[in-house]
Formats: C-alpha cells, sequence, structure tokens
C-alpha cells in the first residue's frame, strides 16, 4: 500500500497544475500506467478547477486548497477540502451527458467536468462542514485483491 | 500559448507547442486559433501531438474554435495522446469532430 499523502495549494489559475504535479508526484511509487494517471489527472483537474473558478472566484480573494490521497483496497480515496463558497444548493451538479448531436453553432462548451468526474469515478460525495467544502471520491485504481 | 501554423493548398496544420490544454491557458488557446486561423483556407487540421493533456475547459476552447470556423470551415483532429482520446469519447465530442491518431493519417485523408 502507497503511504498517505497530503498537497495543499493556494487558490491561483496555476495552482490547478501545481497540484496535480504533487499528486502525480506522490503516486509515483505505485507505476500506475499511462491511462491511470490520466484518470486521476483528469477527475483531479475537474474537482480542483471548479474549486478555483466557483468556490472562489476571481473577485475574491483565494484561499486553501486541500488534498489527501489514501491508498486502500478498493483504490484511491481522495478527500478535496476548500474554505470557499458552497456549492449551490449544498449539493453537487448532476453532471448529465451533454446533447452533441445538435447543430454546430448550439454545441455545448462546458458542462461537461462533473459529467467526467461522475463518469470516472465512484462513490463521490460533498458536504458542507462548517465553513469548509469536502468533496470525497473514489477511483478505482491500483485496487487489491483480499488475501484469500 | 504557442501554436505555430503551416498552410499548404487548402488546408493549414496548427501544431499545439504546450503540452496541456487546461483552464489556465483555454482563454489563451481560442485567441491563438482566432488570429492564427484569420482568412486562412478551409480546413484546419488541429495537430494535437504534443499534447498530453486536456481538461473540460480545454475541450470547450477546442470546441469554440470549431464553432469560430463554422459554417464555411472545417476543424480537423490530429495526433491525440491517450489521454486526450479519452476526453473526446467520454464526452461524445469523438463523434462530432474528425479525429485521426496521427498527423499523417489526418493529412491523407484531407489531401484525398
Amino acid at each position: 500500500m502507497l503511504a498517505p499523502f497530503d498537497v495543499s495549494v493556494i487558490s491561483s489559475e496555476h495552482a490547478v497544475r501545481d497540484a496535480l504535479r504533487d499528486v502525480i508526484h506522490g503516486l509515483g511509487p505505485l507505476g500506475l500506467d499511462i491511462e491511470e494517471v490520466g484518470t486521476v489527472e483528469l477527475v483531479l483537474a475537474e474537482a480542483l478547477n471548479n474549486i478555483v473558478e466557483h468556490a472562489y472566484p476571481p473577485d475574491a480573494q483565494g484561499g486553501p486548497i486541500h488534498v489527501t490521497c489514501r491508498h486502500r483496497q478498493k483504490g484511491l480515496f481522495f478527500t478535496i477540502r476548500d474554505r470557499g463558497k458552497a456549492m449551490p444548493d449544498g449539493q453537487i451538479p448532476l453532471g448529465m451527458v451533454q446533447d452533441v448531436n445538435v447543430d454546430v453553432m448550439d454545441m455545448p462548451e462546458g458542462g461537461f467536468g462533473w459529467f467526467m468526474i461522475r463518469d470516472l469515478a465512484k462513490d463521490v460525495a460533498y458536504q458542507r462542514q462548517g465553513c469548509e467544502n469536502e468533496l470525497q471520491l473514489r477511483l478505482a485504481i491500483a485496487v487489491r485483491r483480499a488475501p484469500p | 500559448m504557442e501554436v505555430l501554423a503551416r498552410t499548404e493548398a487548402d488546408m493549414q496544420v496548427v501544431s499545439v507547442q504546450d503540452s496541456r490544454i487546461d483552464a489556465a491557458v483555454a482563454l489563451a488557446f481560442k485567441d491563438a486559433m482566432r488570429n492564427t486561423t484569420d482568412g486562412g483556407p478551409q480546413t484546419v487540421v488541429l495537430d494535437l501531438q504534443k499534447v498530453d493533456f486536456i481538461d473540460s475547459s480545454g475541450l470547450g476552447a477546442i470546441v469554440a474554435t470549431m464553432k469560430h470556423l463554422a459554417p464555411d470551415r472545417k476543424l480537423v483532429l490530429a495526433g491525440l495522446s491517450p489521454t486526450v482520446d479519452k476526453v473526446f469519447k467520454l464526452t461524445r465530442m469523438d463523434t462530432v469532430f474528425r479525429v485521426f491518431t496521427s498527423l499523417d493519417d489526418a493529412l491523407s485523408d484531407v489531401r484525398a
């Protein structure tokens, strides 16, 4: 099992890249393949972009973003915390698949983020704890079979 | 955001030089694409060989580029890495764009 590790950044345009680089570095000992690394990077990028763009909007001062990674039998468990604005209605968006069978000029340019998170991650859960947002999710990567 | 462009006959090949098209550079990418493709030929081949990561903002910027070129001009994609390809497949955008694994495949198809 990989040793637990945490990554902390202060919200900014480039904070997401820094956090992703540190998380992927932290996962190094697992020797994940390129596809698995891509999944981790994509899911975390979408979750972190959402915090930088919505929880800490550009007109507000950036705040802390804290990512914890725990490797357990069922895969990689991530918890992402921030001290920004709560999710609208206290819930994460449904993240429905976007209809792309439309006229070119009506093609969606956004709204893919939560869909990709929900599609790639398992057990996605959000809660507001005091003045903190906490998003938990699991990636079925580096899953360990229970010993017989 | 650096892109290199070359024009041959009726197509323009725009090669992205950065390794990421993500939220941090999505706007810069859109601007670079608008400036580079302005007044160019009918087909634009977006060469993504050097790009190993895009997120939903990067995807949105590529869609915006396609819409900017439409209806008279087409955007074709080439050289998608596994992670970039995954984003297109997940969002079904692989059904909207013509996607070629390699730049050579894209060029020979466009030329044909």
